[in-house]
């Protein structure tokens, strides 16, 4: 369906970029939060910022939706100097924030033409932009209900149509579906998918690897405020895992010792030994059939086994 | 860090505005109660109560009844609260609890145009409230005309002091309750003793000189006088120091702001 729309816009580059970001760097006294990050987004992509908690992504779109000021580096976005065209640059996206940041004391339309306001839009078109968005976010027959009364999916959604209010180039999502219902976050991502095979560029920051995997044409994996990875979800899981993953619970000291002796990529979690390999059927007969003690499986490698492979298992708070 | 500029301010600063106005509207006929009711309660209290105490006061040179002296002190009171306890209370649940000025920064909107809508809004409350005051202690006839008038200008630049000084509260607390602190030690003295229920001269000197340096006690002289119908040179005091008040502490709001919300 839309992949064909996706493929195209990804072949297109390298034109002008809309997102330019060179050696970004952002620091809050003694703690870096984005360190030397460079990147670029083309027309009509979805890149995504993947990472861990305090990776720096929330630091890195902040600064290109004129938020936060850089601490260094170059930004432009649209062509233009994020230090100079601050105001230039925010008419031309949309932003849905981690926090909803609807306004509670107006109702879900006024929402839309409150803050149409703020990009001096002319009433009469916002009413009928905003009209038009509550239908496209299925939002339509609440529209004279107070934001506060909504549930955390139709805020959501409220959100995104707020950022779509002044008719974005550029749209920024941060964390767009976390803590949605699995109904609400399909429509979420179903819209996406949508304003994208319009050509809407969209930039978005997630942890949820589905999301990523079904959105994103580029991505880059940040942790610790730098960029590990950038490339296609696609490429960087045959680059970093392989196709196969082949998890065993319970490994035994013989297991351990075939994997090391044939030199498979692995990782040994204790109770849980993970196995990455190109082609794993051979492989996992032989395990199922001398070495599975309490369990194994076999399932195709994913992003979010490259995620947990770059950033590691270790709790980030 | 460098003092922030105002420069980056536009009209648009009347976007934030019209979005409390509307906001504002939705409830607008219990909004209208408090300053309509107050005075009713005071000039009742004090009128009837106090009135046959206290009979006239000496203000002046010359004698006034005592519902006449307090009557301007009310309304005068009135733009003080107004404008301060909406840029405190008001704007604090707006910017920490509703996450509102994060939504408006994402938008071509500066900054400094969101807290200069908020300010501007806290005085436009002032303006309203010092409207329907003056209607009904008007129905007394405790106010003169067209002197009178004056007050609505007056409320504006003391809504925009009163909120500016408000704002800078609102930008330096860590929580809604330390409010109590600026309210308590700021608001509640200048409402009891600017002048507003007795006249200063009955006080010590040196409660007489902190009086002076209170906005409050300005803005009640101010308000008498426009009251009583003297509209004269005795005015360019009080107006100057709200001129100079305003030259502070809007650009300190703003200066504070900054440096709590741009991370």
């Amino acid at each position: 369906m839309m992949n064909g729309t996706r493929k195209n816009a990804a072949e297109k580059l390298p034109e002008n970029p809309i997102i330019d970001a060179r050696n970004l760097r952002k620091t809050f006294g003694d703690l870096v939060a984005v360190d030397n990050v460079s990147f670029r987004v083309y027309p009509g992509e979805c890149f995504g910022i993947l990472g861990p908690n305090g990776a720096g992504k929330t630091s890195t779109i902040r600064m290109i939706y004129g938020f936060s000021p850089m601490t260094g580096g170059t930004l432009k976005v649209f062509g233009l100097d994020v230090t100079q065209n601050a105001r230039r640059i925010k008419s031309r996206i949309g932003v849905c924030q981690q926090e909803n940041a609807l306004d509670p004391d107006l109702r879900v339309q006024q929402n839309l033409e409150v803050f149409a306001g703020y990009f001096n839009m002319p009433l009469k078109d916002a009413q009928k932009q905003a009209q038009q968005l509550l239908k496209f976010i299925a939002l339509d027959h609440r529209k004279d209900a107070r934001a506060t009364e909504l549930s955390g999916g139709m805020m959501r959604r409220l959100v995104l149509a707020r950022a779509l209010i002044n008719r974005p180039e550029l749209l920024i999502l941060d964390e767009p579906t976390t803590g949605l219902d699995p109904q609400s976050r399909h429509l979420v991502w179903e819209r996406l998918g949508e304003l994208q095979a319009n050509g809407l560029t969209i930039l978005l920051t997630t942890h949820n690897m589905d999301e990523a995997a079904r959105l994103c044409d580029r991505l880059i994996i940040m942790d610790h405020g730098r960029i590990l990875v950038e490339g296609k979800p696609l490429d960087l899981v045959r680059q970093y895992t392989g196709r196969d993953v082949i998890e065993v619970a319970e490994p035994d000291q013989q297991l351990r010792s075939l994997v090391l002796s044939r030199n498979l990529q692995h990782e040994d979690l204790g109770h849980r030994l993970i196995i990455y390999v190109d082609e794993g059927n051979a492989l996992f007969r032989e395990i199922s059939k001398d070495y599975c003690r309490e369990g194994c499986i076999m399932r195709m490698a994913s992003l979010e086994d490259v995620f947990l492979k770059l950033t590691g298992r270790d709790l980030r708070e | 860090m460098k003092f922030i500029t105002l420069i980056n301010i536009s009209m648009r600063f009347l976007r934030v505005w019209q979005r409390n106005l509307i906001v504002y509207r939705e409830n607008w006929k219990i909004s209208f109660i408090p300053p309509a009711l107050e005075p009713f309660f005071y000039l009742l209290a004090f009128g009837v109560g106090l009135s046959a105490l206290v009979g006239t006061v000496h203000y002046e040179g010359s004698e006034i009844s005592y519902l006449v002296f307090i009557a301007p002190a009310l309304i005068a009171i009135n733009i003080m609260n107004n404008a301060f306890f909406e840029n405190t209370y008001a704007s604090f649940v707006r910017m920490y609890y509703q996450k509102t000025f994060d939504a408006m920064m994402a938008t071509p909107l500066s900054l400094q145009e969101i807290i200069t809508g908020e300010i501007v809004w806290g005085a436009t409350k002032s303006v309203v409230a010092t409207v329907i005051m003056l209607a009904v202690i008007s129905l007394f006839g405790l106010i003169r005309y067209p002197s009178g008038l004056l007050i609505i200008p007056l409320s504006f630049i003391g809504g925009i002091a009163f909120g500016s000084i408000g704002m800078y509260f609102t930008a330096i607390v860590s929580n809604i309750e330390l409010f109590n602190l600026p309210v308590f030690l700021f608001i509640t003295p200048m409402f009891l003793f600017s002048g507003t229920f007795f006249p200063l001269e009955t006080m010590p000197g040196w409660a007489q000189d902190i009086a002076f340096i209170m906005p409050l006690t300005h803005i009640v002289n101010l308000t008498r006088s426009l009251s009583l119908g003297i509209v004269d040179a005795s005015l360019l005091p009080g107006l100057c120091y709200f001129v100079i008040a305003c030259f502070i502490f809007f650009p300190l709001a703003i200066h504070k702001m900054h440096r709590r919300l741009i991370k």
